[in-house]
């Protein structure tokens, strides 16, 4: 994967590390790596402090209950750290995606409920490890590398005016007059910058890295969060598939019955209205009901077909078949009813698919075959047209495949110019996330 | 118009069609002897006083599925003369196919709710119902022959043929088909006989309707 690139700087630590020498001490990774150890020091002076505070504090106070808040408290003061090391690590990373957190998302906005949700939460052994290296070895190391890195650049920098006052001596080298002292302090300063810049930038390197195997999401996660993700996925089409079914009732039942009992009264009426222009205005009211009565069993049709709900996937590829002006073969055998939405993915792709053989293909004749596959819904649409069909060019069929791709599944169009088309949908009997 | 009065049961859910329905029997002359919203009650008004004919949705509560094709069955069992005459949303195989299983001496009609609206055909239909004959909707005929387009006999047909074979279907007589047609019971007679030879049928004038929808459904 290609990361994009902070101009003149290197992609990462390590590689800026055993780059050009030059480059790598005039570009801002060993300030970078600086800010980050000074930080991490303070961070995890912080930790220690807080955490023996909170442990003495608890169990003084744990006689009057608020002592076991605060001890329970605890392991999110982990979790905080550990929330805060990852957001950090940007300054070592430039350029690059955050880390994932281990945790869950938030449902409510706003820190209380943060901290209740994860107080309920296990916390991740791995966050509590970083959090006890960070808070009893990783931050003293962390303070002497970065205090005395402005020690001695402070020391070199100021050794004209040490030596006014005083004699300097650096390795044996001593001077006792600014003039003296001013090649040591810039030879000094020059050396001094030089190893600390390595010693910091390798040192911030190794723990970004420590950080990010423990501060991370493991594979586990990773897998548990596409679980999550595919579940969120089938949810959305189902919850898209119930409404489509709400929207066709309501039609159907509401609608679609007050226009047939319409047809009915002007039917009535046609046979009890003396001939003449009023019985006129009566067949015509009658024709215009029919013709609305058409095109909202059409709407109904592409939105959820009834005879679907009610027969499966064949009697409604046969009905769609039935309606088309060439003839198109239809061969569906399945052991059983199949899950609503495959039913429905399969029942789109067959009437997009038909609809397009019938207007584009120049074709004569169609079939569609279904079966079952080794727990796989197979579907195919054959016909002898023209070809040249495309899944994205201003069909629907760019819709289905998303459809398709939530439940598992995929379509494949094979339709070279001059044809013949062959579509083939393949999609998941099952739905299991 | 028929100028009978035949006892009829009206069977839909939904109160708008039911009224509607009632309106176009009654103005039929027909006397509507019972209109109710559910499978259960229409087996048991026929159970208790056998009607002519029985008017029923497919779809009705409990389960809005198929609850009036079941009853219709039912009533074809305990009663074999009463006409039963169903009406469905859409056109389904497998209604056709449960109908056309229970033959009897009363008539089987299957109509699209739509068709309720053309009145006159509509009365004409509970008619050949009433009188054991077969009422099929055009729609369902016209799909099916779709179906058969380019298969072996069918095809062998003249456009007249293919024309009195679909009147054939919809469950009309040769008298009305040489109405629609505008030509002479004869000519009708020669064209059944034609058809009847070339899609190999017996020729029998008793069962003609389904054994032609029988062809046609393959």
């Amino acid at each position: 994967m290609s990361r994009p690139r902070t101009a003149g700087v290197a992609p990462t630590a390590w590689a800026a590390l055993a780059g050009n020498p030059a480059r790598f001490l005039l570009s801002s990774w060993p300030f970078r790596a600086w800010a980050y150890l000074a930080g991490a020091s303070v961070i995890g002076l912080v930790t220690f402090v807080g955490f023996f505070t909170l442990v003495v504090i608890g169990i003084v106070t744990s006689l009057v209950v608020v002592g076991l808040f605060l001890l329970a408290s605890i392991p999110v003061l982990f979790v905080a750290l550990g929330a805060l090391e990852r957001r950090r690590l940007a300054v070592m990373t430039p350029g690059q995606p955050s880390l994932r957190s281990p945790h869950p998302a938030t449902t409510e906005p706003g820190w209380r409920s943060w901290f209740r949700q994860r107080r309920a939460e296990p916390l991740p052994r791995r966050e509590l490890g970083y959090g006890v290296l960070l808070a009893t070895l990783l931050w003293w190391i962390d303070l002497v590398v970065a205090f005395n890195a402005v020690l001695f650049l402070a020391l070199m920098a100021l050794a004209p005016l040490i030596a006014h006052y005083d004699e300097f001596v650096v390795l044996g080298w001593a001077a006792d007059s600014p003039l003296e002292a001013l090649p040591i302090g810039l030879v000094g300063l020059v050396v001094s910058y030089v190893f600390f810049a390595y010693v910091a930038t390798a040192l911030a390197a190794a723990q970004v890295a420590l950080a990010r195997i423990l501060l991370g999401a493991d594979q586990e996660q990773l897998e548990q969060r596409i679980t999550e993700l595919r579940r969120s996925r089938l949810d959305l089409v189902d919850a898209f598939e119930t409404e489509r079914k709400r929207i066709e009732r309501h039609l159907h039942d509401g609608v679609q019955q007050r226009l047939v009992a319409l047809t009915m009264t002007l039917g009535r009426a046609e046979l009890d209205v003396p001939e003449g222009a009023g019985l006129d205005l009566v067949r015509q009211a009658h024709g215009e009901a029919e013709a609305a009565l058409a095109d909202l069993r059409e709407a109904v049709r592409g939105i959820h077909p009834r005879v679907l709900v009610d027969h499966g996937i064949e009697a409604a590829v046969r009905e769609v078949a039935d309606r088309m002006p060439i003839p198109v073969a239809v061969d569906i055998t399945l052991p059983e009813r199949l899950p609503a939405p495959v039913e429905a993915a399969a029942y789109f792709v067959a009437s997009e698919t038909v609809t397009n053989v019938a207007r584009h293909a120049g074709a004569t004749t169609c079939r569609i075959t279904g079966w079952v596959e080794e727990d796989d819904l197979v579907l195919t649409v054959i016909d002898n047209g023209i070809g040249g069909a495309r899944v994205g060019a201003g069909t629907g069929l760019a819709g289905l495949v998303t459809r398709l791709d939530a439940l598992g599944g995929r379509l494949q169009v094979d339709s070279p110019a001059g044809g013949p088309t062959r579509i083939r949908m393949e999609c998941p009997c099952r739905i299991d996330p | 118009m028929p100028d009978r009065s035949l006892k009829v049961v009206i069977a839909e859910d939904l109160a708008l069609l039911r009224e509607g329905l009632v309106g176009i029997v009654e103005r039929g002359g027909h006397e509507v002897v019972a209109a109710v919203d559910n499978a259960d009650a229409l087996v048991t008004w026929v159970h208790n006083d056998p009607p002519d004919v029985v008017i029923t949705d497919v779809r009705m509560p409990p389960g809005l599925s198929d609850e009036g094709l079941r009853a219709a069955a039912r009533i074809r069992e305990e009663h074999p003369q009463v006409g039963i005459l169903v009406l469905s949303q859409y056109v389904a195989d497998a209604y056709l196919t449960s109908l056309l299983e229970a033959p009897g001496p009363g008539g089987t009609g299957y109509l699209l709710k739509d068709r309720v609206g053309h009145v006159r055909e509509f009365l004409d239909s509970i008619d050949r119902v009433a009188d054991g004959g077969m009422a099929v909707d055009p729609e369902v005929v016209r799909q099916l022959l779709g179906r058969r387009r380019d298969d072996g006999p069918l095809a062998g047909l003249t456009a007249r043929e293919r024309e009195v074979l679909a009147l054939m279907a919809e469950g009309l007589t040769n008298g009305t088909i040489a109405a629609r047609l505008v030509v002479s019971e004869a000519a009708i007679r020669k064209h059944v006989g034609n058809i009847f030879a070339k899609l190999d049928l017996e020729q029998g004038t008793d069962r003609r309707v389904s054994a032609v929808l029988t062809y046609l459904r393959g």
